[in-house]
């Protein structure tokens, strides 16, 4: 494992590793604030992005989040409607807000980039 | 079937097993959640599948348990990368790792089921605690120079057992041979049941599971046990104990207990209520008789007691009872028949036992379960041989690194077992999904016993022989190649490597043509005895058992007010059922011709013939205008050819069965009706006319009346006249389409399981036949270039699998002739073997070759010759 972290910080020269998929899932966590446990996320996303998201790929971005310490979880209660299992609640972490920041100033600063005229073509193109 | 709304507990379990504990209880927690809510939005099946989709895409790096915790031991990284070298072969190649696991899942899955059918077959009656105790009394006889074995014995017998030879057995208890249907009501509710009379102590010897009561309940003649099923249907959800119900509106009796309903493997399941022996002979039979054949006699051993030493003692008990004369003419000798030998080893030939038709079957599933597993391990092997040639520049690297052999077998063992693994993952998802259609069809209630550690242990054995049986070519070939020849690149897998995969895909083709052929006949055979001439019309036919006293005199009153309704055209009664062959008696003779063989013979009223349809030969029906015919018979077309009378109408013939009964006048000769199996012949009989009040009720439907208005209409006749009867009707033609439900059954599992045998060959020769096609690409290229055309190409890659398959063709229409032969012998009323039969699957198996192997062929032939010559 130790060997593992040093390799990946001696290749991410990147300062905020975030995918597309956990971008959109930490920004849900996000938004369901105290509310983001499995399903209200994966519901969440569901219903906002109209894609559907398996149990898995969820849990292992949320791994993957947790893991690189943009987001931090807390157990909640245990209910009869999960036959007694407890809910892990997830909440952003200050290093997660960072991310977030980095990530959507970087694609704003790309997106301004972009010159005037090649969008109106595309929308004309459309 | 139960209805829980918990998800398949197998893959909750598969989940726990693999996830990481850190993160378990949460996503369990969640599955749980979206499984809860899908099961009120979908249904169960819906929602089981998507939880199984759910937990198999689980399945993945993150999420999994760290196989490893230590990562720095040496001899556990080479295996760690064993298996990620086999899992990017995979990746690398999906469609054949689809293929390779698809057709194993299949063959898996049919194992699977097969395996579980077996092993519901083999624990029969285990549900029983003293199943290894109880033993059943039968008696070999001797009549007329042939040895006939009995279970259906006197009264006297068991009595004399149990005061005489009690030292041996913990219990005896004498039970009305056969169920007996009765109708059983609690004022309003009344409901006809199969059940057993039955002495005190055999529920103990049973051991029937109480819900209520007591087990130790049938103490008082007027007392029963109901099942919980009836119990429910009779009281809701009251406790009944204590309540009375009536039977037959003849008795009433006392509720003493309710038991957990017998499952469905058990040779009592049908068993709706124990009632006791001393009711049901009470006034008409003794409890010591020796000379009425109607009781079923169970034992229940004393501990340690050995079966054959009691055998030898109780082997001449009956001679002493019966008479010298009978006894000398007919030796009969009692033994006990073991309970776990009665669902597969009770069928006897002149004494002897034989063969069972459920061992039968037990045997025929099982080696079809083995096959088509072998089919699908054999794909694994063709398409594993075929990829040798990309894997063996991989074998000589690690050979020449310094890998030994054994390694290298290791390595591909491995590679084996996880594909195995898998398989068995997506089988097991198949096999859970399919279980409920599974016992529809093969009539029995199976589920994966989970908590049995025998089922995990066979499973593990099982995953582990396949996964060997698939990888020992691919692990002894592949591991054999020398490094210098593999890496100068002189290696050619030739010829060497063709003939066993021929070999192979021989074997898979014959297997398959074999079951193809098995399939028809089996159809075909079903369907020439459906369409065999039953000599009656059994549209709009009803029938019923007049199951109650207050239909005594009531007949003509019945029939009467059933015409009047209009919905009937008439009605007639006989004593027995027109779909059953009982009632058998000797004694004709005519004049001073006797007839040693006994006759099929029933009583009918007048007007059965016009109620059922018969078809006349010759002569007429009975008719109320002729006074004589109370002495008058009609006669079938089997009984006429036995008494040989030139003109039987009109003739005399006198019947003696033991006593003198009369002088009958012969007045029409009927068509044979196929009463008994329609694949039997049909039976000679004699049906007399009575006036008495007789058992079955056939009712003939007016076909201008919708059936469902005829039976309301009927109903309500019943309701007036005879209040304590129910109106439990059957259909004849459904009765009569119940006695193909067995051979439908092995017609449904053999076309399942065929189409599986086809599909599974198929996989495995387009993936062969892809490999071949990728293997010659540059021959073909150059082909075309020297002006080959796309026909000459087809038919050149084409030509070598025909071959092949008619080689399977030739092996498996012999074997398919002896087989279907040999089934077909038990019927005597069966289909000729037809040589169509044999071309057509023959035909079917080369067409489905050809289409297979040319989507390969033709896409390589008309591809661009400058591609594949281009590469490299």
């Amino acid at each position: 494992m130790v060997l593992n972290t040093t390799i990946r910080k001696l290749l991410l020269v990147k300062k905020f590793q975030l995918g597309e998929f956990e971008e959109v899932v930490i920004l849900t966590v996000g938004i369901l604030y105290r509310e983001a446990y499995g399903v209200s996320i994966k519901k969440e996303i569901e219903t906002r992005l109209g894609r559907s998201v398996s149990v898995g790929a969820l849990q292992t971005a949320l791994k993957r989040l947790e893991d690189k310490g943009y987001i931090e979880s807390s157990d909640g209660e245990s209910t009869e409607e999960r036959a007694g299992r407890p809910r892990k609640y997830f909440q952003i972490t200050a290093l997660g807000k960072k991310a977030i920041e980095y990530t959507r100033s970087t694609r704003e600063s790309l997106y301004r980039a972009i010159p005037k005229i090649a969008l109106k073509t595309n929308i004309v193109g459309i | 079937m139960r209805r829980n709304s918990s998800p398949p507990r197998l893959f909750i379990r598969l989940f726990r097993w693999f996830c990481d504990e850190s993160m378990h209880p949460y996503i369990e927690g969640d599955l749980i959640e979206l499984y809860k809510e899908r099961l009120s939005n979908y249904g169960k099946t819906r929602a089981d599948l998507r939880f199984i989709i759910d937990v198999l895409l689980l399945f993945r790096p993150g999420i999994i348990r760290p196989l490893f915790t230590n990562q720095n031991t040496t001899s556990m990284s080479i295996y760690k990368n064993y298996i990620t070298i086999g899992w990017r072969n995979l990746l690398r190649n999906k469609g054949y790792s689809l293929i390779n696991i698809g057709g194993l899942a299949a063959g898996m899955s049919v194992a699977i089921l097969i395996g579980l059918w077996i092993y519901d077959e083999l624990s029969f009656n285990k549900y029983h605690d003293n199943y290894n105790r109880i033993a059943q009394v039968y008696c070999k006889k001797n009549q007329g120079g042939e040895t006939y074995v009995n279970t259906a014995l006197v009264t006297g017998l068991g009595t004399l057992l149990k005061n005489e030879y009690g030292n041996h057995f913990e219990r005896v208890a004498m039970v009305r041979a056969r169920t007996e249907e009765r109708v059983l009501a609690n004022v309003e509710k009344k409901f006809t049941e199969m059940g057993f009379f039955i002495q005190p102590e055999g529920p103990a010897m049973l051991s029937l599971r109480m819900k209520h009561g007591t087990i130790d309940g049938l103490r008082d003649m007027n007392s029963i046990l109901l099942s919980s099923t009836v119990a429910q249907k009779l009281f809701g959800d009251a406790d009944p104990v204590g309540q009375t119900i009536s039977m037959d509106a003849a008795w009433d009796l006392k509720v003493t207990g309710v038991y957990e309903d017998i499952p469905k493997n058990s040779h009592f399941h049908e068993a709706s209520y124990f009632a006791t022996l001393d009711r049901y002979l009470n006034g008409w039979a003794s409890i010591d008789a020796w000379d009425n054949y109607h009781m079923y006699i169970y034992v229940q051993l004393k501990q340690g007691a050995e079966l054959e030493q009691i055998n030898a003692v109780v082997k001449d008990s009956m001679l002493d009872h019966i008479g010298k004369e009978t006894a000398e003419e007919e030796k009969p000798e009692v033994f006990l028949h073991p309970m776990n030998r009665w669902h597969l080893y009770s069928e006897w030939e002149n004494g002897f036992p034989v063969m069972s038709k459920n061992l039968v079957a037990v045997w025929y599933y099982g080696a079809i379960g083995v096959f088509v597993l072998l089919l699908a391990c054999i794909n694994f092997m063709n398409l594993s041989t075929a990829r040798c040639e990309k894997r063996a520049k991989e074998v000589g690297i690690r050979k020449s690194i310094g890998s030994l052999r054994s390694q290298l077998v290791q390595q591909f063992y491995g590679e084996s077992f996880m594909v195995s693994v898998f398989a068995f993952c997506i089988a097991m998802a198949i096999v859970q999904l399919s279980l409920p259609w599974f016992n529809s069809v093969s009539g029995k209630s199976i589920s994966i016993p989970v908590d049995e550690v025998i089922f995990w242990l066979m499973t593990f054995t099982f995953v582990f022989v396949t996964g060997l049986l698939a990888g020992i070519y691919p692990a002894i070939y592949l591991s054999s190649f020398s490094p210098v020849k593999v890496l100068k690149g002189t290696f050619k897998t030739g010829k060497r490597g063709a003939t066993p995969r021929r070999v192979l895909v021989v074997v898979q083709f014959s297997v398959s043509i074999l079951l193809t052929i098995g399939t028809i006949i089996v159809y075909q055979q079903l369907q020439y005895a459906k369409n065999r001439p039953v000599g009656y019309d059994r549209s709009s036919l009803i029938g019923l058992r007049a199951a109650s006293p207050d239909f005594r005199g009531k007949y003509e009153v019945l029939r009467n007010e059933l015409k009047n309704t209009g919905a009937v055209i008439d009605i007639a009664e006989a004593n027995y059922p027109i779909t059953d062959t009982r009632g058998w008696n000797p004694g004709f003779s005519w004049g001073e011709k006797v007839y040693e063989p006994a006759f099929n013979t029933i009583f009918v009223s007048y007007d059965y013939g016009k109620t059922i349809g018969w078809e006349f030969l010759e002569g007429r029906d009975f008719s109320r205008e002729f006074a004589s015919d109370t002495a008058g018979i009609v006669i079938n077309e089997s009984a006429a050819k036995i008494f040989g009378i030139k003109d039987p109408v009109g003739e005399y013939l006198k019947w003696s069965p033991g006593r003198d009964r009369g002088t009958f006048r012969i007045v029409g000769v009927v068509k044979d009706m196929v009463k008994g199996s329609p694949y039997d012949v049909t039976y000679p009989s004699v049906i007399f006319l009575s006036r008495d009040d007789m058992q079955w009720l056939y009712i003939r439907l007016n076909p201008a009346v919708s059936t469902h208005d005829a039976l309301g209409k009927i109903e309500k006749v019943f309701a007036r006249l005879v209040p304590s009867a129910p109106f439990d009707y059957t259909f004849a033609d459904e009765a009569y389409a119940a006695k193909f439900a067995a051979e439908e059954r092995i017609g449904k599992l053999a076309s399942l399981f065929s189409a599986l045998a086809i599909v599974i060959s198929c996989l495995g020769l387009f993936g062969l036949a892809a490999f071949t096609v990728e293997q010659r690409t540059k021959e073909i290229g150059i082909r075309k270039v020297l002006g080959a055309t796309v026909a000459n190409l087809w038919q050149m890659l084409s030509k070598e699998f025909i071959m092949l398959v008619l080689t399977a063709c030739v092996i498996a229409v012999p074997l398919g002739y002896y087989f279907m032969n040999t089934w077909l012998q038990q019927f005597v009323y069966r289909m000729p073997l037809r040589w169509e039969v044999f071309a057509i699957s023959c035909l079917g198996g080369i067409v489905i070759t050809i289409v297979t192997v040319s989507f390969q062929a033709i896409k390589a032939a008309v591809a661009n010759p400058v591609s594949s010559l281009r590469s490299e």
